[in-house]
């Protein structure tokens, strides 16, 4: 008979929110916190949390971390670890079931696996799509880049979390880095877009240079802003 | 095997009703029974076009609310065999067209007819989409200017995306670009895209092209498709699409306008 596991305990890379703490009395982090969740109270229901004692290290005596983690739950928010705090907090942490989290500016030999993990990034497939995108129509690749074999019309819009490849006329919107990426880019063999926007900083068609209008071209950030050159 | 070919643009006012007309009767002239569906409810032109506005008793809509059976409302043309008419409805509006009565009633003319035109309504909604939904082919009506070209892009999307042939992953539909109301001059002037241009941003393929012509708005007016005036610009223009339609190379035309030189005969 084969041997199948039941189950197995692997190193996992995951996004997690935290809870960057920069003071450290209770009633001024009670008063941020409102504002910050009232503004999309459903967007933090049962979300893992990490909090993050680090910036207020050298202050926290006064910090009560028990009164947080319950404040922090009644919003909804699910606090799985503390990273960063002193002995007392750690013991606070760990009574509450929380887990202890290393400090990121001291890594701990044990981190090793974890490093390993991350050494070997996911790579994301690109998203290659072959026929023309007409206005009106809107292609995303959420991960990743996305390659286009023909035109994209005026009207039509096409986002990237990376790379945006345009192998043909570009006369629609094309949004690269929609994830904030400021190192992506948009290539396209032939430049009438409507907007080229890269992690947000964006330029309108009749901002584009006159002498860069039909060109092949690449757009990218430097220092913050859009540049366009001629390929 | 019948065909549904849908007669569509985007736009209003860019020559599908004047299309379907001539097509359909161009395509009933070359033996093949075809009828004409006229989808633009609550406007009702297609009639006028054809001529037979007074012989309407029935409508598309009175048949798909099983009012009246498909007999009763078809017309038969008086001048071209083969080729009847399904006029519109002027007191209802699009919403009357259900996707389930539109497949019902194609179903019973495909038994029938060869060709099935549909005249689609102008605009990208309800009307539109019952007029391409079921197509096997469609004829992407442009005038050479921006908003037309635009419009056009918009629908040939939508029929890659909004049909029966996209949603059941069969094969795509067959798309034919006519470039109407064209003139050279205003090309020339830089008033007009040329053709290059509206086919470059479309990227389709050319079946042909109708000039701007006086006789167009004549003949609509007196209710005789303008492709019965073999004499006209527009006439033979008309003819020398179905002709490519059907896969024959069009006969040589004796004045050298821009659209034999475009197809190089
Ligand atoms: N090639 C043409 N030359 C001149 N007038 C035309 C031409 N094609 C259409 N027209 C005119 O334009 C108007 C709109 O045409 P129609 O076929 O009703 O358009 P649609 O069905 O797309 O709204 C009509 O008055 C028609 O006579
Ligand atoms: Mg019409």
């Amino acid at each position: 008979m084969k041997y199948k596991p039941v189950l197995e305990l692997k190193g996992s890379l995951l996004t997690l929110m935290v809870l960057n703490l920069f003071n450290s009395d209770n009633e001024l982090i009670a008063k941020a916190l409102a504002e910050k969740i009232s503004k999309a109270p459903d967007f933090f229901q049962q979300v893992p949390i990490v909090i993050d004692l680090q910036a207020v290290e050298d202050n926290q005596a006064v910090l009560d971390l028990s009164e947080l983690v319950k404040l922090l739950r009644t919003y909804g928010l699910t606090p799985v670890a503390v990273r960063g705090g002193n002995i007392e907090h750690n013991e606070i942490a760990l009574n509450m079931n929380l887990g202890i989290l290393n400090n990121i500016k001291s890594p701990a030999p044990q981190l090793t696996l974890e490093t390993k993990v991350a050494a070997v990034p996911e790579i994301p497939a690109a998203k290659i799509i072959r026929d023309p995108i007409r206005s009106g129509q809107q292609v995303i690749a959420e991960k990743g880049d996305l390659i286009i074999l023909s035109a994209v019309s005026h009207g039509a819009e096409i986002l990237a979390d990376r790379h945006i490849h345009v192998y043909g006329a570009l006369r629609g919107r094309a949004l690269a880095g929609i994830n904030g990426d400021n190192k992506a880019q948009i290539f396209c063999q032939q430049l009438y877009a409507d907007l080229l926007s890269v992690a947000g900083k964006y330029q309108v068609n009749e901002d584009f240079p006159e002498d860069l209008i039909g060109k092949s071209t690449q757009t990218y950030l430097e220092q913050d802003k859009l540049n366009i050159k001629k390929l | 095997m019948s065909k549904i070919i849908v007669i569509t643009s985007g736009k209003g006012g860019v020559g599908k009703t004047t299309t379907s007309a001539a097509f359909a009767t161009g395509l009933a002239l070359r033996g093949n029974k075809t009828v004409v569906i006229d989808f633009d409810v609550g406007l009702r032109n297609l009639d006028l076009v054809m001529g037979c506005e007074r012989r309407v008793v029935y409508d598309f809509i009175n048949v798909i609310n099983g009012e009246a059976n498909l007999n009763q409302a078809l017309i038969k043309d008086k001048r071209v065999e083969n080729l009847f008419i399904l006029p519109a409805s002027q007191t209802r509006n699009k919403d009357a067209l259900t996707l389930k009565g539109v497949a019902r009633i194609l179903e019973e003319l495909k038994k029938d007819f060869d060709y099935i035109i549909c005249d689609s309504p102008a605009g990208i909604e309800h009307g539109a989409i019952m007029a391409m939904y079921f197509a096997d082919e469609a004829l992407i009506v442009t005038n050479p200017e921006v908003s037309s070209v635009r419009d056009s892009d918009r629908i040939i999307g939508m029929l890659s995306s909004k049909t029966r042939r996209a949603m059941q992953k069969m094969p795509a539909i067959k798309e034919h670009l006519l470039i109407t109301r064209y003139e050279e001059k205003r090309v020339n002037k830089g008033e007009m895209l040329s053709i290059k241009d509206v086919q470059e941003i479309l990227a389709i393929s050319l079946l042909g092209v109708i000039p701007e012509s006086l006789e167009i708005l004549k003949a609509s007016n007196s209710g005789i498709p303008v492709i019965l005036n073999k004499e006209t610009d527009a006439g033979q223009a008309y003819l020398d699409i179905v002709a490519r339609f059907l896969g024959e190379e069009p006969p040589q035309r004796k004045k050298k306008g821009f659209f034999s030189r475009l197809f190089g005969i």
